[in-house]
């Protein structure tokens, strides 16, 4: 069956122009990897420190914010943003962590998942008090401006740039977990906390920084968004929600599978708005009910 | 939540003053309008029973769902059409919103309960999250403008509800009602099973119950008294809107638990009246709510976990309770 | 017996899981290059004891000496650098690391311990399997991975926990082995075992453990002597 027709003046796939459909896939694969990246920071504090961090989204907010106000009141442009809003970002994420977060890794998850929801109000709540609920613009870094021509379809630079450093920092940080000696205490420490501290190593210090590198991850997600969205003090409410059915879908036990399922999931949502756009932000919720029933533990998750 | 089991621990003299301060409570209730605006009377009372159904489930079974929103606003919205556009009586508006409410709990609960302890949590604030994108969209909620000018009636074509009295006293009747059903359920044999579940559910399984199906009875019928307040919310306030269904509208029936004592009968009906209170007061500031709700949060989290209720109980009736937390 | 001072010095050690008081004034002493085995039935504390000193348990009261430095304040992630190590009972392989990567894992704490090509010249058949996930080694593997991977870090003392349980008798023939050739190398080494027989091949001396107490100490060369409490303590 051809589903690829040259109709004159434009090829279609599907019934759709090319250019449209791949327009699309492009919009869907640059959610992915937002997605990617926060439900790969989720995925790794939750590993170690067995916390749902609901603050991921006000934290990739107050990354896209501090790249702003570098910009505003600084005037320090994107490229050293790029550097200092994750540092900027991790850093308050460990004082989180020192001040608060380990001292309830002791009692029922549950209440991790409730301090970090009082944590993301907060930080909404003030920036929504400076800025309101608008958007703030963000202009693409002159280097990055405009886009290339190739050939099927017309790519803008910048948003070639973030689908391409998303994969480098989710794979750097899939390599740095799985591949280095540093990673290997984060996975023992995952499995048995106490005896790796037994041997010598310094576990809090590990799950401090493990929260920091969280938090950085999702600071670094939100400098990359800022010129794409506006930097708006409601920009990470919404996106956690929908990171945390990614996260279901994948299942937690996997850095890997977290990665692979923000991908897929973000081409799902494309693929949905050409044929059925009004579905599109319900389509992750429904692939989630369905993973729910075929295969409770998530696409790739190890624990049941 | 396994750490309360206050009520467990309580001596018999105990139990007579818990009955008398009930009684006084109600009858504060009875004459409160004569003092208070009966309008933000009614607004507690919605909440209180609001939070008495969410209490249910994570106090007494443990199950912290995230998407309690749905039920609430959802029975608002089904039992406001049905009033306004339908022209029904109020009895029958607010059935339809408990019956509506019930059968998104059914549903919801049946997915979310495959998962346990945290995924459920974010299993219930996805769905809830799906249905809020479909109240956006759907024609009959009438979108960002929700459903306004919903007409009190008179209950069973009798008692006018645009008399405040009469609303009052008919929201204090279907609240204790409400109230009286969680107690029921809480001190029958079933609760038992729930609070079973709750301390140690591999136990439970393996002494031989389907504890699947209790979570999920558990979940229809805190949805069904949650979708009963806010059936009764939009006849108070006659009108329903898509703050209703917002996840920040699931985060505050769990902070009123949270604040007033999760596990505990009362606490939720005290940490209703105060998330209301506060926010009445709020209102009027500058401050913003939400970093006042967040900040709480994060207090009770750190240092307050048992609630108001929680540290009265471990404080003035059990001197010598472990303050283990 | 040397004069020296002991290595290890455990006085009146009493600990608790929550409400449970599992040790009751544990006193024993280990002297450097020594092995000294713990002895006694199943839930009386030995393995509870070796957790106390090193710290994994933290309810704890008494005094635990190491080397000359009081161990009973450190937190539990200083106790590996004075020196002392722990080989668990359930032997710790990590799942998600491959048997090299469990081999490096514990920090090298002190100098003196073996290099990782020393280590695979004495475990061949650990060096075959250094890619493979830890746990798809067997258990005799996998105790030894345990033990060798302690020998990496340079420690003084180690504490074994149980390390013949539930294994053929020649994989325990080989642990055997290996314990006199680190004692050899001057290793001092705590042992608990209920395998008493195994014990008395390698270890210089016994404690008798009964009810969270040290009841009885004694050396090897009394064992014959001592069969009767033996029979009675241990229920054999």
């Amino acid at each position: 069956m051809k589903c690829w027709v040259y109709d004159g003046a434009m090829t279609m796939i599907f019934g759709i122009p090319v250019q449209a459909f791949l327009g699309q896939l492009l919009v869907g694969l640059i959610n992915g990897s937002f997605y990617a990246m926060l439900s790969l920071g989720l995925a790794v504090i939750f590993g170690l420190l067995r916390v749902i961090n609901f603050a991921h989204g006000a934290l990739y907010m107050l990354g896209a914010f501090i790249g702003y106000l570098l910009l505003t009141r600084f005037g320090i442009g994107y490229w050293p943003a790029l550097i200092l809003s994750p540092l900027i970002v991790g850093g308050f994420g460990i004082v989180v962590e020192r001040l608060a977060l380990s001292r309830l890794y002791d009692i029922d998850p549950l209440y991790g998942l409730l301090f970090t929801f009082g944590l993301a109000l907060v930080l909404e709540g003030v920036f929504r008090y400076y800025y309101g609920v608008s958007g703030s613009p963000y202009s693409v870094p002159p280097l990055l401006s405009g886009g290339t021509n190739l050939g099927f379809m017309f790519l803008p630079n910048y948003r070639g740039w973030v689908v391409v450093a998303s994969m480098i920092v989710c794979f750097g940080t899939w390599a740095l977990i799985e591949k280095t000696r540093l990673g290997s205490y984060l996975r023992a420490a995952t499995e048995n906390p106490r005896l790796v501290q037994a041997f010598g190593v310094n576990v809090p210090l590990l799950l401090t920084l493990t929260y920091g590198l969280g938090a950085a991850l999702a600071g670094l997600a939100g400098v990359l968004a800022a010129p794409i969205y506006q930097v708006s003090p409601l920009m990470g409410s919404d996106l956690i929600i929908v990171v945390f059915a990614v996260v279901v879908v994948g299942g937690m036990g996997s850095i890997l599978g977290a990665i692979v399922t923000g991908y897929m999931l973000g081409l799902a949502e494309g693929l949905t708005k050409v044929f059925y756009p009004e579905a599109s932000n319900l389509v992750v919720f429904v692939i989630m009910a369905i993973v729910l029933l075929v295969r409770p533990a998530g696409l790739f998750g190890r624990d049941a | 939540m396994a750490e309360l089991t206050l009520r467990e621990r309580r001596a018999k003299s105990s139990a007579w003053l818990e009955w008398t301060l009930v009684g006084l409570g109600i009858l504060a209730l009875l004459v409160a309008p004569f003092f208070v605006y009966p309008i933000f009377l009614m607004k507690m009372l919605c909440f209180a029973l609001f939070a008495c159904a969410f209490n249910l489930l994570l106090g007494y079974t443990g199950l912290l769902s995230f998407g309690h929103a749905t039920f609430f606003g959802g029975a608002a919205y089904f039992t406001a059409y049905a009033v306004k556009v339908w022209g029904w009586p109020p009895e029958a508006g607010i059935l339809l919103g408990v019956l509506g409410a019930a059968l998104l709990g059914l549903v919801m609960g049946f997915f979310a309960i495959r998962r346990q302890g945290i995924y459920f949590a974010m299993i219930t604030l996805a769905l809830s999250q799906m249905f809020f994108f479909f109240c956006v969209q759907a024609s009959f909620t009438g979108g960002e403008d929700g459903i306004q000018g919903v007409p009190r009636g008179r209950l069973l074509g009798m008692l006018d509800l645009n008399v405040s009295m009469n609303i009052y006293y008919f929201v204090l009747a279907v609240f204790l009602i409400g109230v009286f059903a969680v107690w029921r359920i809480v001190n029958s044999p079933f609760g038992m099973i729930l609070r079973s579940i709750r301390e140690n559910e591999n136990r439970a399984i393996s002494l031989g119950y389907s504890v699947a199906n209790y979570k999920l009875a558990a979940f229809v019928m805190s949805a069904t008294l949650a979708g009963l307040a806010g059936a009764l919310k939009a006849i108070v306030f006659q009108f329903a809107t898509l703050t209703d269904v917002t996840w920040q509208m699931s985060g505050e029936v769990i902070l009123m638990t949270l604040l007033g004592g999760i596990g505990t009968m009362v606490g939720p009906i005290i940490g209703a009246s105060l998330v209301v209170g506060l926010e009445n007061t709020l209102a009027t500031s500058n401050f913003p709510v939400t970093i006042a709700t967040g900040l709480t949060f994060m207090v009770c989290v750190l240092v307050f976990r048992r609630g108001i209720v929680g540290e009265v109980y471990a404080r003035f009736l059990e001197p010598k309770a472990d303050a283990k937390d | 017996m040397s004069d020296a001072a002991p290595l290890l010095a455990v006085r009146g050690l009493n600990a608790w899981y929550g409400e449970s008081h599992a040790l009751h004034g544990v006193d024993l002493e280990v002297f450097p290059g020594e092995t000294v085995t713990l002895l006694g039935r199943n839930g009386v504390g030995k393995t509870t004891t070796l957790r106390a000193i090193v710290g994994l348990i933290r309810q704890r009261t008494g005094q635990i000496a190491f080397d000359g430095k009081d161990l009973m304040r450190l937190p539990l992630h200083r106790t590996a650098h004075q020196g002392i190590g722990l080989v668990p009972e359930e032997r710790g392989i990590f799942a998600t690391l491959t048997v090299d990567e469990n081999l490096v894992l514990p920090p090298i704490v002190a100098e003196g311990g073996m290099s990782v090509e020393e280590i695979f010249d004495l475990f061949p058949n650990l060096k075959e399997r250094r890619n493979s996930p830890g746990t798809r080694l067997s258990g005799g593997e996998q105790q030894m991975l345990a033990i060798a991977r302690m020998l990496r870090t340079g420690v003084k003392m180690l504490l074994l926990d149980e390390p013949t349980e539930g294994l053929a008798p020649v994989i325990v023939q080989r642990i055997g082995d290996l314990l006199a050739t680190m004692k050899k190398r001057g290793m001092t080494i705590l042992l608990v075992e209920q395998n008493f027989r195994f014990a008395s091949r390698v270890t210089d001396r016994f404690y008798l453990m009964e009810h969270g107490k040290v009841v009885a100490g004694f050396p090897v060369g009394e064992l014959p002597d001592r069969m009767t409490l033996l029979h009675e303590v241990l229920g054999v």
